[in-house]
């Protein structure tokens, strides 16, 4: 099996405090990868200098078979794209000129677009459905459309990985499905290996091949989603009372937190089925 | 394959070839006039030597205001050019030299050169450069705590930078009591009127490299626009392109503030007004930039030179009454 990413005791910290703790996992080839865990776990530090945003204190990252030290930012680029949590365009760019912008690690200096970049562009915003909003200004556009328009860019920069930090976090529940249904078709029909960081754990259980679980900057279990996000598990991290059951569809782990007002009935209860 | 308004260099080179025209007409207008009235005529045969002229004319255009029309082009495009990049490092519409108080380090720098009666080249130079620098860092180090990147905070702090020189020069100023108080003062308002061909020149052989580097990274500052994590995540090595834009641009600022003074708002009303226009595509608007402002401030010293009866404002009079308001508009539309 090839893997896209291989991390070997990877530390980091900011300032004193340290954030992550001899991290070590790998990430196989056109992997689903879903990273989860409470607030202040490390996530999005980690996914952070996955991109090349952050370095690494010590530790050892593989990027498709070559360290991450190798690489320069243009080259890193052309294997990697990153959609960052919140995304604000503040210049009035058109969508396509955003979306044109991915194409500048594969250029020179002023990166002038030729017709293949185009067809690219137009291919991507057709993937992420914002085709229509091509001459649109980028700045007018909702929060979910602007998302879309991100993450069309990152398509357009052909990357064989994509990072994204909580991509559904600012989106209504049916953005939610659309932009995890489009990271599914990203992984089967672009071979993508797709790691996203999300609060989200019951979109997570459904969608993703391997969840990390993460507390306090280190791992808690990484494995098959049904293996990580059991009850016993989830209470002991999230400090909550936790049910665990099955979706009616497909049958994934559903994760559903216990209301102060219903913990006497689940007490004598075991809480997953 | 689909239609788009793709032709970029197509683009560039039709709205600069108009700009050119502009800069063009707008500088044959400022050699024209002048405080002898206004003759295009003389003027064209002049440029053309079709008749020897007796008169002063020929020597009053070549020697005074042909450099002066070179100079004003010069630092307009530099100024212009020094917001249309600050704009983008600090992803704030609003940000200028001026208004930061980039141009404010660099006059101290220069006042205390002058003082020491040093040449404007190369001695207050190197301490107008000093000086913006000095300020540049205390900005930076305001702006590394991320909060201070948004509007207010970031303009308040070049209000406050603003004061503490303002003050400082106004001290160097009382402490000074011989005939350069009068230069000092007059200089510090923006002041073009010391042109020689010469100085320009030099002048020219700073900042023309200047320009061509900034154009070089046009595009990264597109993508600097969309943030820094996402313009590293696009393959930009960030810190050695915003050390590099910084460097350059406090470089020519300050140069420029070392034969003018300081004049405002011109790195404010060239950039807004192009990327109205033009959008917001650097690889267009660097060299829109460059050819507008010098058009702008052209103009602008045009209209100091003539509008009073007898002698002359400085120039910087007639950028702080046009930019001012349309910065106040700007920030009043900037917050709705």
């Amino acid at each position: 099996m090839s893997f896209a990413v291989k991390v070997n005791k990877l530390n980091y910290h900011y300032s004193r405090l340290a954030v992550l703790k001899e991290l070590s996992f790998d990430i196989p080839s056109g992997n689903f990868f879903t990273i989860i865990g409470p607030n202040g776990s490390g996530k999005t530090t980690l996914i952070k200098i996955l991109a090349g945003i952050l370095k690494p204190l010590s530790g050892q990252i593989d990027i498709s078979g070559q360290n991450l030290k190798q690489y320069n930012p243009k080259n890193l680029a052309k294997k990697i794209s990153y959609v960052p949590q919140s995304v604000e365009i503040a210049f009035p760019f058109t969508v396509l000129e955003v979306v044109l912008m991915g194409r500048s690690p594969h250029h020179g200096i002023l990166a002038l677009e030729n017709q293949h970049d185009l067809d690219l562009a137009y291919k991507a915003m057709a993937f992420t459905s914002v085709e229509a909003l091509a001459h649109r200004k980028a700045d007018q556009l909702s929060g979910g459309e602007q998302q879309r328009v991100i993450i069309a860019r990152a398509i357009c920069q052909e990357p064989q990985i994509i990072l994204l930090d909580e991509p559904t976090a600012s989106l209504d529940i049916a953005h939610q499905v659309k932009i995890m249904d489009l990271m599914e078709k990203l992984k089967t029909e672009k071979k993508m290996t797709v790691i996203m960081v999300s609060h989200d754990v019951n979109l997570a259980a459904m969608y993703a091949d391997t969840v990390l679980l993460m507390n306090k900057g280190q791992i808690v279990k990484i494995g098959p989603t049904a293996k990580v996000l059991t009850y016993t598990i989830l209470e002991k991290i999230y400090g909550c009372k936790i049910l665990v059951d099955t979706t009616p569809l497909g049958g994934y782990p559903r994760i559903t937190p216990v209301p102060a007002k219903y913990q006497k009935i689940t007490d004598s209860k075991p809480l997953s089925i | 394959m689909k239609k788009a308004k793709l032709n970029l260099p197509k683009r560039i080179l039709v709205v600069n070839l108009i700009l050119l025209i502009i800069l063009a007409g707008i500088s044959f207008l400022g050699l024209a006039c002048g405080s002898t009235g206004i003759d295009f005529l003389a003027l064209i045969k002049i440029i053309f030597k079709s008749e020897i002229n007796e008169s002063m004319l020929p020597a009053i255009i070549w020697q005074i205001r042909l450099p002066r029309v070179l100079l004003a082009a010069l630092v307009g495009a530099t100024l212009s050019l020094g917001g249309l990049v600050f704009q983008a490092i600090l992803r704030n519409p609003l940000a200028e030299p001026y208004i930061l108080g980039i141009s404010g380090g660099a006059a101290i720098g220069a006042i205390i050169g002058i003082l020491l009666g040093l040449s404007r080249f190369p001695g207050v130079s190197l301490f107008a450069f000093a000086g913006s620098m000095a300020t540049l860092l205390l900005i930076l180090v305001m702006a590394s705590d991320k909060t201070i990147l948004k509007k207010d905070s970031l303009l308040l702090s070049g209000v406050m930078v603003n004061a503490f020189c303002s003050a400082v020069i106004m001290f160097l100023i009382s402490m000074t009591q011989d005939s350069r108080l009068h230069n000092i003062i007059f200089w510090l308002m923006g002041d073009l009127s010391v042109a020689d061909l010469g100085q320009t020149f030099s002048l020219a052989m700073v900042l023309i490299p200047c320009f061509i580097i900034i154009f070089y990274y046009s595009n990264v500052m597109n993508l600097l626009l969309m943030g820094q994590e996402q313009a590293r995540a696009m393959g930009v090595n960030i810190k050695l392109v915003i050390f590099i834009l910084l460097v350059i641009t406090s470089l020519m600022v300050s140069s420029t503030v070392s034969y003018c003074g300081l004049l405002g708002f011109v790195g404010l009303v060239m950039p807004h007004l192009l990327r109205i226009i033009l959008g917001p595509d650097h690889r267009v608007l660097v060299p829109a930039c460059i050819l507008g402002g010098g058009a702008f401030m052209v103009f602008c010293d045009l209209l100091a030179r003539t509008l009073p009866e007898q002698g002359e404002m400085p120039a910087g009079v007639i950028t702080a009454l046009i930019g001012a308001p349309l910065f106040i508009y700007l920030l009043k539309r900037s917050s709705r």
